[in-house]
């Protein structure tokens, strides 16, 4: 079977899928939900049906873990176990392909602060997934924090499940950030209006929006209770006197957002400044191997999806599709990463959020690593990387693999902070099903075509 | 359709999570640390944290927020590191 493989439908992966079928290949799309559209276009899940179809050219592989992506002679062998989640009644299912396209997308940043692991504190992903596809409020009186244009729609959904948004805690000063690239900032097309809607909805809902201002504590015994919201001055240090208590029992908060990399690294493809390098035909370093959306740069929907139709048509190409160069989502793509670039320097996250915490909070929630233990292993064990800041402090080697505090981590220790996404195995798999029988090899056709094998080489022309 | 939780049965709907349950339920932690004991629950809400883990069916280690519940699903909370029952 000569066919593409696409990891993750959403917008990228959505995308990627549609544009090779529509060059007539064939296209297996793997998602870990059960309905299409990832994140940003979740569905709601108690409806009945899904709001996307697909071309017949795709199979939609729905509940499906990736948990592994090998390499072998001309492709890549991806590992997956299909079935309900964490359930060791998952099947497996194995599939060789000689064009990968990861869309494997982004997760929120939450930074640490006194309290962050209470119950009632969550990211402001969960609010937004548990509003928008599951129809329910993570609390009655929500603080939303954080920074980012993000934080509008996650407070919108969340007045719309019906919780009072007690205000919205922008940690930048994002107006005259904004003005300072007007350039960068109208190559965002539509989002602009989109933003403005969002924010005329939290005015009619009465929701403050309090710029420089972020909680930098959160109280409760077994749940939060209340929070500290404290101003800030440039650097995010808080300003002395400025602190206030409000009550409330759930907080969001999101501080931009982490690729998913590591089926990427498992590839091995190159990764720069954090992201997945691509070429202009989103073509990773390793030949066969493509990347779209999130995974190359946080710049949200509409250049994820302008990304994605670039590399489902040069995924198509390699495997002998004929395929006219898509200039139209090119150019789309080059103006999407103007504004990706405008929207990260007035979103910044500024290194005065160190400053929030204290020597028992907790760093990293897995193995409960606080920052007193973390010191001590930077200090005592003279640690000069991630591995053996891992193995002195322990912070990283819990269930969550440090996706949730390895950046945080590393910048307390002082290292680098994006080494921590080198996984062997993608996703927690259980042992009796690493034990039992490797199910049958799902094969790409050979022979490999020996011309495409050039890393980055896959631009057209 | 019905599942039960902690030992009582409760109303679920076809297409909600563990968490979506549980939530609609106003439950906050399902889960202690295995170190210190602290309760946790719902987190990070899209499978990366997994500090939501619940007990289903016998099972320990199940990410509440990705787990559809299925009728009759026996859902219980978790304390520290369990093994299967």
């Amino acid at each position: 079977m000569n066919r593409i493989v696409v990891v993750g439908a959403g917008p990228a992966g959505l995308a990627a899928a549609t544009a090779a079928a529509a060059l007539g290949v064939e296209v297996v799309l793997v998602d870990a939900a059960p309905k299409l559209g990832g994140q940003f276009f979740r569905q709601d899940a108690l409806a009945r049906g899904d709001r996307f179809t697909l071309p017949f050219q795709v199979e939609h592989v729905p509940n499906a873990t990736v948990w592994a992506v090998e390499p072998v002679a001309g492709g890549h062998r991806v590992h997956l176990r299909i079935g309900a989640a964490d359930d060791p009644s998952r099947t497996g299912r194995v599939l060789e392909t000689r064009a990968l396209v990861l869309a494997t997308g982004a997760f929120d940043r939450a930074l640490p602060f006194p309290g962050w692991d209470l119950p009632g504190v969550f990211t402001a992903g969960a609010a937004q997934a548990m509003a928008k596809g599951q129809g329910v409020a993570v609390g009655d009186r929500v603080l939303v924090g954080g920074t980012g244009p993000f934080l509008l729609p996650v407070a919108a959904s969340l007045a719309a499940a019906g919780a009072r948004v007690v205000a919205v805690a922008e940690a930048n000063a994002p107006v005259s950030a904004w003005l300072s690239d007007p350039a960068g900032a109208a190559a965002g097309g539509r989002r602009i209006p989109e933003l403005a809607r969002y924010a005329g909805l939290l005015a009619r809902h009465r929701v403050p929006y309090r710029r420089r201002t972020a909680v930098v504590e959160a109280h409760g015994s077994r749940q939060v209770e209340a929070v500290t919201l404290a101003r800030l001055d440039r650097e995010w240090a808080p300003v002395p006197g400025s602190e206030r208590r409000v009550e409330v029992d759930a907080v969001a908060v999101g501080f931009g957002f982490t690729p998913q990399l590591e089926l990427a690294v498992a590839a091995r493809c190159r990764i720069e400044g954090g992201f997945v390098a691509v070429d202009a035909a989103q073509g990773t370093s390793v030949p066969g191997v493509f990347a779209a959306g999130e995974l190359t740069g946080i710049g949200g929907a509409e250049l994820a999806a302008s990304e994605g139709a670039v590399a489902g048509a040069a995924a198509a190409k390699r495997l002998g599709a004929v395929v006219e160069p898509p200039l139209g989502a090119m150019a789309r793509v080059r103006a999407g990463r103007r504004f990706a670039a405008a929207l990260a320097a007035a979103f910044p996250v500024r290194s005065g959020w160190t400053g929030w915490l204290r020597e028992d909070t907790v760093v990293c929630r897995c193995e409960e690593v606080d920052l007193r233990r973390l010191r001590a292993a930077v200090e005592e064990r003279d640690v000069g990387g991630v591995r053996p800041l891992k193995l002195a402090s322990g912070a990283g080697l819990g269930l969550c693999q440090g996706r949730v505090c390895g950046r945080n981590a590393a910048v307390l220790a002082g290292l680098g902070d994006t080494a921590f996404a080198r996984r062997r195995i993608a996703s927690p798999v259980r042992l009796g099903e690493l034990a039992a029988a490797e199910p049958e090899v799902e094969s790409a056709d050979p022979p490999w075509s020996a011309a495409a094998e050039r890393g980055f080489g896959q631009d057209f022309g | 359709m019905r599942v039960v939780w902690d030992g009582e049965e409760v109303e679920a709907r076809e297409g909600q999570t563990v968490a979506g349950v549980l939530t609609g339920l106003g439950v906050r932690s399902w889960r202690t640390t295995r170190g210190s004991g602290r309760p946790r629950g719902l987190f990070c809400g899209i499978g990366t944290c997994f500090d939501c883990l619940v007990k289903v069916n016998g099972v320990p280690d199940v990410r509440a927020c990705q787990r559809v519940v299925a009728d009759g699903d026996d859902i219980r909370p978790q304390s520290g590191a369990e093994l299967p029952s």
